[in-house]
């Protein structure tokens, strides 16, 4: 919304300056976004051609000499058919910067005549188009004084973000009585309609329409006689200041209207309208041609005024072509209707149509200002154009409701916590135009017809809040509920931060992934069912919700990679959607390394051979990723099991399934399909890992924090190697197991130290070697123990794998 | 007795000419083992007379005191060359590099890290932390937040809508995180004090807006929090947040359909330089939109607005980033561009804390 400081001071009866106006605006809830004070105006003043004589060298242009008010003489050098001596226009010294050309003036030489500043065009000033000639002032402008103010170019502009629900700071009058309210000003009284009516609008009017609140209400009145020529120059200045073109003296009273009163208008020629004004939905297909000369195709969601002729106007949003006024116009139409705020809203977006009427008109215009406003604007019109007013008919207007509301003052203490005395609330309220009535701490408040945003006690606490000034809120604090705070995190909060720290602590570098994905990714990975397809993609390649972290992170890492990032290891923790209903939202850790980036390090070192640095990644690097982060989340790793295979965007010979129990899956590793990276476009040495955080259990509830004794056995730890051959298809996971269940009490641990596959063991058989950690618990073992022990480690393998001891 | 002087030089010379610890080995068996040269001349001490012994005796035990004690400090000095040549043999170019901690090269993402910065403040207010799903139903997003059908403030929200479902009805992205304001009313009694941080979605793309971004939202619900409250809570959060010891912040009256009275926030700084710095200069900046929960919004969490009440406010994760530790553009927050999370991500070490200080 914009106007400017003497549109405003039409209104507002204030002193103030205009950083304290522009202050109070924001104060009370109208942002100021922009100010233009004019000041880029100031340095053109008025200066007269004193003489002026063909340049030597040039036939077009003229050497003037110039008297600026300041005494001197100035040479400029000029190429305007019309400067000629006497002519008083509007000059710029060297150093000024001229708006319309974007240059700033410096001291010139023109074939050899120096030139000390210009004589300006409308143009060259950005107040018309005009470049015909320089400006031509009559003779007795006051040469030497500021340019802007004599021709009312200094205006200063301010434009205000308008929140959506303060339509009656749609119009300079409405926020005059805002700031007047907050006392800066008071607000002038506007004069009443006086002229006099003779005979009536003869035009037919019906509104027909399943809804009364599409139009409810319609005011028409027809003015006869009118001349319809330029509007004033008060006008045209004003509307041009706030980015409006003046059209001709009719149109110009309706654009007024809208940004004086926030009241839109709409004038039709009496003279193209055919029949009786109907106002109804529009037909299927129907066309008008708009006043914005483009042809719109209309259906029965917008509301139309239709003449016998078919659509002249598309209700409270542009008038038609057809029916405009223009300079030819005799007799005139003027509408002051009422619309409904939601169909105008829709009509206009479908449309694609904004205009400041559709602006106004889905906020919410005053009702009771709708004959008024037709009143108004008459008046405009008989003393702009001339001619002579028929007396108005009025259609479907009900008249207004106005809302009441039960509101204790005490609300606003509570809400606020500032103290405002009953007077002070009770006086903010009058002046914003609501009716307070009874006395007392509970009153009766009347909302005024123009706040159809004011509905309870809460609206009326921020009136007087607003007025009374937010800034008198003094901060204070809230009650402490326990002086130490307990734990604030969930469990699975926990475990995402967890998450992320643990990753991030084996050099993978934390991404954030778009949650929508082009759809042929989320197919590859189970993904893309119709419930979780955008309807409107900001981009085609972002129109399925991700079923899987892990083409996001493909993608990010090819990426890099065609950067020269070959050796990447990222990861993510966060959503995955399964299916639209909260539940179907996973929380999961998932994370990719590419090429040697592994968590030693990427790349070669000298070191390599001694410590296993670049060699490409591969299913191991991410089964341990994918482990640390349920080790890190303090899952029982004992209960975990490892299973062959995992989903199909994995390879199927090197990935795993991690479950608990049987039904539990915990996540996934592996390195990739072939098949699906290629689908990806990806390349290179790639593993990765999904963890479900979502699906770990609960911690168990400890009875107590303390922990269970610690019992040291005092006799020494024993090793015993063993190397089975199996068959190549036995998992070590197997081996481990049956050595580990021989005694469950003496063996505390397997680990599995050498893999061997070789010509020496025969086809399809592999040696697995263990070493076993024995530990005496009651006394020092004797050489029959480790006999027995031994022999029923090597008993239970064979009997669960078929391995043999080798030889 | 020449022959004990000659034998003397004779051992002595052995001894000193031995170069390793196997030699003078070799010699203290010659010399003093079982049949060892001086060993012999002792066993001849039995058959002498007293006084022979006392002369000759005596000479011979000096003989091998002197050669034991030369030879016992022949193999100190073998000894320790022998670890001086080790230690030479073993020296290496301790110039070579080694490889970086992992923990040193991985790094947390801005965003997880200013979650975790404002989860320690908050905390240490008495807040918890409530989450959503990024899915939401029309009802949560717009109806619950008193957005009427059709009112024009939907307009502002450029919402990404899936396909409506049998019953026609279009799940939405959520375009802010205050859907979970009214999940968390329903299924918790006051008093309520949360911090809602999150994903949130709508249509818009340039270098401060993107289609995905985060915001961080906050709701106390009680029997008596107001807006003088709210002022103190967002005073400290930001002291504590941009870590200054004073700020100056600005409330405007504003409108959200979900607050009533609304406002936004301006906080005082100074825009003079390539980075913005807080608790100084004379320029405002819009931080953060906030305002007493709407009754209708406290009806729809099952409220009576008469008996309960409370504020919220909601602002920008990534915004607050940015403004905190200067990345430019928004995108490259969802790029996945290695150098860009080297640069401005966090060492997964550095956990925000309050007795530690947020960032280090």
């Amino acid at each position: 919304m914009k106007f400017t400081l003497s549109w405003l001071k039409d209104h507002l009866e204030t002193d103030a300056t205009l950083n304290e106006i522009c202050e109070r605006l924001t104060a009370i809830g109208l942002e100021v976004e922009d100010v233009d004070d004019k000041a880029a105006y100031k340095p053109f003043v008025i200066a007269k051609v004193l003489s002026a004589e063909k340049h030597p060298s040039a036939d077009r242009l003229k050497v003037l000499m110039v008297d600026a008010g300041d005494g001197k003489l100035v040479q400029v050098v000029c190429g305007a058919p019309n400067a000629r001596a006497g002519l008083v226009g509007a000059f710029a010294k060297p150093g000024t910067y001229v708006p319309g050309i974007d240059v700033t003036l410096a001291v010139g030489n023109i074939r050899g005549v120096e030139s000390h500043g210009m004589m300006c065009s409308e143009k060259e000033l950005d107040m018309s188009d005009n470049h015909d000639g320089i400006i031509d002032l009559p003779e007795n402008a006051p040469v030497g004084t500021p340019f802007a103010s004599y021709a009312g170019l200094d205006d200063p502009v301010i434009e205000i973000n308008l929140t959506p629900n303060r339509p009656d700071c749609t119009s300079i009058h409405g926020i005059a009585r805002d700031l007047a309210a907050s006392g800066l000003g008071t607000l002038k009284p506007q004069a009443k309609p006086d002229f006099r009516t003779e005979g009536k609008t003869s035009t037919g009017l019906k509104i027909v329409l399943d809804d009364e609140r599409l139009c409810p209400g319609f005011g028409l009145r027809l003015v006869r006689g009118v001349r319809n020529g330029p509007s004033p120059a008060w006008m045209q200045q004003r509307l041009k200041a706030i980015g409006l073109r003046p059209i001709n003296a009719l149109v110009d009273i309706t654009n007024f209207m809208t940004f004086d009163h926030g009241r839109p208008m709409h004038v039709f020629d009496a003279a193209k309208v055919k029949g009786d004004l109907t106002v109804r939905r529009a037909l299927d297909g129907e066309t008008v041609l708009a006043l914005d000369t483009r042809e719109y195709k209309l259906n029965p969601s917008n509301v139309v005024i239709a003449d016998d002729n078919g659509v002249e106007s598309i209700g409270g949003i542009m008038g038609g072509e057809h029916s405009g006024c223009d300079e030819n116009t005799v007799d005139v139409l003027i509408e002051s209707a009422l619309w409904d705020p939601i169909n105008i809203a829709k009509s206009g977006r479908a449309l694609g149509i904004i205009t400041d009427a559709r602006y106004r008109f889905e906020r919410g215009v005053d009702p009771e200002y709708m004959v008024p406003g037709l009143d108004r604007t008459t008046q405009l019109v008989l003393e702009l154009c001339g001619g002579t007013a028929a007396e108005a008919k009025v259609v479907g207007y009900k008249g207004h409701e106005p809302k009441i509301v039960d509101f204790p003052y005490s609300e606003v203490k509570r809400l606020t916590g500032l103290e405002v005395s009953t007077e002070e609330s009770r006086h903010i309220l009058t002046r914003l135009g609501f009716v307070v009535e009874g006395s007392g701490e509970r009153v009766s408040v009347t909302v005024p017809s123009w706040r159809p945003d004011v509905d309870g006690k809460a609206d009326l606490v921020e009136e007087v809040m607003r007025i009374h000034g937010v800034d008198q809120i003094k901060p204070e604090p809230i009650e402490k509920l326990s002086s130490v705070n307990a734990k604030i995190l969930t469990t699975l909060q926990i475990r995402t931060r967890t998450a992320k720290r643990a990753l991030a602590s084996r050099g993978m570098l934390e991404a954030v992934t778009w949650s929508f994905i082009p759809e042929d990714q989320a197919k590859l990975f189970g993904g893309g069912a119709r419930a979780l397809k955008l309807a409107n993609p900001i981009a085609a390649d972002m129109s399925d919700m991700r079923p899987s972290l892990l083409p996001g992170l493909l993608s990010a890492a090819q990426r890099n990679a065609d950067k020269g990032f070959g050796d990447v290891a990222i990861f993510e923790v966060s959503g995955t959607y399964e299916s639209d209903r909260p539940e179907g939202q996973r929380r999961v850790a998932g994370g990719i390394r590419r090429g040697t980036a592994s968590i030693i390090g990427a790349g070669r070192l000298w070191s390599n051979n001694a410590k296993g640095g670049g060699k490409p990644v591969d299913v191991f690097d991410a089964k341990a990723d994918a482990l640390a982060v349920l080790e890190a989340c303090g899952l029982p790793m004992g209960n975990v099991q490892i299973e062959k295979g995992a989903p199909a965007w994995y390879h199927p010979g090197r990935s795993g399934t991690i479950k608990m129990g049987p039904k539990v899956v915990l996540g996934y590793f592996g390195e990739f399909h072939p098949k699906t990276l290629g689908a990806l476009d990806v390349s290179g040495a790639l593993c990765g890992f999904e963890i479900f955080l979502d699906a770990m259990p609960e911690p168990k509830k400890k009875a107590t924090r303390t922990k269970p004794p610690l019992e040291l056995s005092p006799f020494q730890v024993v090793k015993r190697d063993f190397a089975f051959v199996v068959s190549s298809d036995v998992e070590a996971g197997a081996i481990v197991k049956a050595a580990s269940s021989a005694d469950r009490k003496l063996i505390t641990g397997v680990n599995v130290f050498d893999v061997f596959e070789g010509a020496s063991l025969g086809d399809g058989r592999k040696s697995i070697a263990v070493e076993v950690l024995i530990q005496p618990v009651e006394r020092t073992l004797t050489d029959e123990d480790f006999d027995a022990l031994t022999g029923k480690i090597v008993a239970n393998v064979e009997k669960t794998t078929g391995g043999v001891l080798r030889a | 007795m020449s022959d004990l002087e000659n034998l003397k030089t004779s051992l002595l010379a052995e001894i000193a000419g031995t170069g390793d610890e196997a030699a003078i080995e070799a010699v203290r068996v010659g010399a003093l083992g079982k049949k060892g040269s001086v060993s012999e001349l002792l066993k001849t001490l039995g058959s002498m007379s007293a006084e022979e012994r006392q002369t000759r005796g005596a000479a011979i035990n000096a003989l091998k005191n002197e050669i034991t004690d030369a030879i016992a400090e022949r193999k100190t000095v073998l000894k320790d060359a022998a670890i001086e040549a080790r230690l030479k043999a073993e020296t290496v170019d301790v110039s070579l590099p080694v490889r970086s901690s992992p923990a040193e090269r991985g790094r947390i993402h801005p965003i997880s890290q200013i979650v975790d910065e404002i989860t320690a403040i908050f905390g240490d207010m008495g807040f918890s932390i409530a989450e959503g799903p990024d899915v939401e139903t029309d009802y949560y997003n717009f109806t619950a937040l008193n957005f009427p059908e059709g009112h024009p403030a939907r307009e502002m929200h450029d919402t990404f809508f899936f396909q409506p479902d049998e019953n026609g009805e279009r799940k939405v992205l959520r375009t802010h995180t205050s859907p979970v304001q009214v999940r968390t009313m329903e299924s918790q009694k006051p008093p309520i004090r949360i911090i809602i941080p999150g994903k949130t979605y709508r249509q818009d793309s340039d270098a401060t807006h993107s289609p995905m971004f985060h915001q961080v939202e906050g709701l106390v619900v009680d029997r008596k929090s107001h807006v003088g409250n709210m002022r103190w809570i967002l005073e400290e959060f930001c002291k504590a947040f941009f870590e200054v010891d004073s700020v100056t912040m600005r409330f405007r009256p504003s409108f959200f359909p979900f607050t009533e009275p609304s406002f936004e926030v301006d906080i005082q700084c100074d825009r003079s330089g390539p980075i913005v710095k807080f608790g100084e200069g004379t320029d405002w900046m819009e931080i953060l939109g906030c305002g007493m929960v709407h009754p209708n919004v406290l009806r729809a969490g099952g409220l009576d607005p008469d008996e309960f009440q409370g504020f919220a406010w909601g602002m920008g994760l990534d915004r607050i980033a940015m403004l905190k530790y200067g990345m430019p553009d928004l995108r490259d927050f969802f790029n996945a561009d290695v150098r860009w999370m080297n640069h401005y991500g966090f060492r997964p070490l550095d956990m925000p804390t309050l007795f530690g200080g947020l960032s280090a």
